[in-house]
């Protein structure tokens, strides 16, 4: 594809999340660059969501700082976020509109100018042929999930940022998407993910992080 | 490279699908034009058929009706973007926050303003208004609804995310709405007694391009607290 050959740089220096009053982790130090997954794990609670967001910049880290390429993210702002493509627990998707018009909206908030035509192939590649044209209120949480992770075929961003992608997707669904971020890597994006269930990824660089326990103590 | 839409067109299509979300929902739309279209009609009813009292007080009864009217939608502003998660993909977009808002305030200034605009002066018939009033309310609403929906976008955006909102957003809002009321409802008295409404045509003005300015900005940054 060669839209990733130019390099990209994602470093997190000295990061510490806040949540409430509870501190979720500290001195948290990465340096990624092009073809990374960094895969983050933890139990429920320990942060990883929270971390995800402050990568994003939609959360401001309690202390330290992210850049991008180099630069800090705070003053680069939609610089930054037009890099990345996030995905979050909520799909980001209205109920009153179909398929196609939720995938075309959120292509064009990230400026992309996509064609109907390739956005429905992608859709029906997901196996969303049948519900194409019905309101995603009366499609199955496994149905929406993918109406939310089509953009990942169809955007030219150097950085993923995925919150739990392979939930409630089913088998065949979950072997898309582990093809997709294997073959993105290989290309030479960089992937932010957590996830629960254990998906062996075959990518050029994997680094993982445990947001455990015994890091947590009282603010 | 992928083709990239220009700004013009992103915000366009934030527009577009604000209201084509509204359309399929028609309940909500409808509810708040057929508020002001009966609530503005039970003055009339209540007061008696005394063709200068009506007139007299229908400048006031007509704008406090719109701005209540407009602010039963206020809740729904940002919420439902915010429960489905299409907040924070639009603050992760390529654009400005602030454009942005101001996209999701004029949306609901078109789905809730502006169909007012239209309305009223039927509605002011009912009070024995003269056709230079009825123009000049039209007027004043044009350039009042849309001040009402900036304003109110700020205590929207500052509400979200709490339970129980619609009370504290009156709360909050209401005081800043009293300049637009005041101007707004002034200039239709002024034509009553035969002055030139453009002195109260020029403060609301005023109001509107203030409050163009600074909402977007305060909105946006109690947008972004709220997704913290």
């Amino acid at each position: 594809m060669g839209f990733l050959a130019t390099n990209h740089t994602l470093s997190a220096d000295n990061l510490v999340g806040v949540r409430g009053d509870r501190l979720l982790f500290k001195q948290l130090n990465f340096n990624l660059s092009n073809g990374t997954v960094f895969y983050l794990q933890g139990e429920n609670g320990s942060g990883k969501t929270t971390l995800l967001r402050t990568i994003c910049g939609l959360s401001k880290p309690y202390e330290g700082t992210i850049h991008w390429c180099g630069d800090n993210i705070n003053s680069l702002a939609e610089e930054y976020s037009k890099n990345i493509l996030y995905t979050g627990h909520l799909a980001g998707i209205k109920e009153d509109l179909t398929a196609l018009e939720n995938l075309q909206f959120s292509l064009a908030l990230s400026g992309a100018d996509i064609s109907a035509d390739n956005a429905t192939e992608v859709l029906k590649m997901l196996g969303l042929a049948k519900g194409l044209n019905l309101p995603t209120r009366m499609l199955s949480q496994g149905q929406k999930r993918r109406v939310a992770l089509a953009r990942l075929w169809l955007q030219d961003l150097p950085l993923w940022i995925l919150d739990e992608p392979f939930t409630a997707l089913d088998a065949s669904a979950t072997a898309l998407l582990k093809q997709k971020i294997e073959a993105y890597a290989n290309d030479g994006g960089i992937v932010v993910m957590t996830t629960h269930q254990e998906v062996a990824l075959n990518v050029p660089k994997f680094e993982q992080l445990r947001l455990d326990s015994e890091e947590k103590m009282a603010a | 490279m992928q083709q990239q839409l220009s700004t013009f067109s992103v915000l366009y299509r934030i527009l577009a699908r604000d209201i084509k979300v509204a359309l399929r929902r028609q309940s909500d739309v409808t509810a708040v034009f057929f508020f002001f279209i009966i609530a503005a009609s039970l003055f009339p009813l209540g007061s008696g058929a005394d063709p200068k009292l009506l007139s007299a007080m229908a400048p006031s009864v007509l704008w406090v009706t719109a701005l209540l009217s407009c602010m039963l939608s206020l809740s729904r502003m940002y919420a439902s973007d915010y429960a489905d998660g299409t907040l924070e993909q639009m603050m992760l977009s390529n654009q400005p926050t602030v454009l942005i808002v101001l996209m999701k305030i004029l949306a609901h200034w078109v789905l809730s303003g502006l169909p007012l605009v239209f309305v009223a002066p039927l509605i002011g018939l009912q009070f024995n208004l003269g056709i230079d009033q009825l123009q000049i309310l039209a007027v004043s609403l044009l350039m009042g609804t849309l001040a009402l929906s900036l304003i109110g976008s700020i205590g929207a955006a500052l509400t979200l995310g709490i339970r129980g909102t619609g009370v504290l957003i009156a709360i909050l809002v209401l005081p800043l709405y009293i300049p637009v009321l005041v101007f707004g409802a002034g200039a239709v008295n002024a034509v009553a007694i035969g002055m030139s409404p453009n002195g109260a045509l020029s403060l609301l003005g005023a109001v509107l391009a203030m409050a163009l300015v600074f909402s977007p900005l305060a909105s946006a940054a109690a947008l972004r607290i709220a997704l913290e």
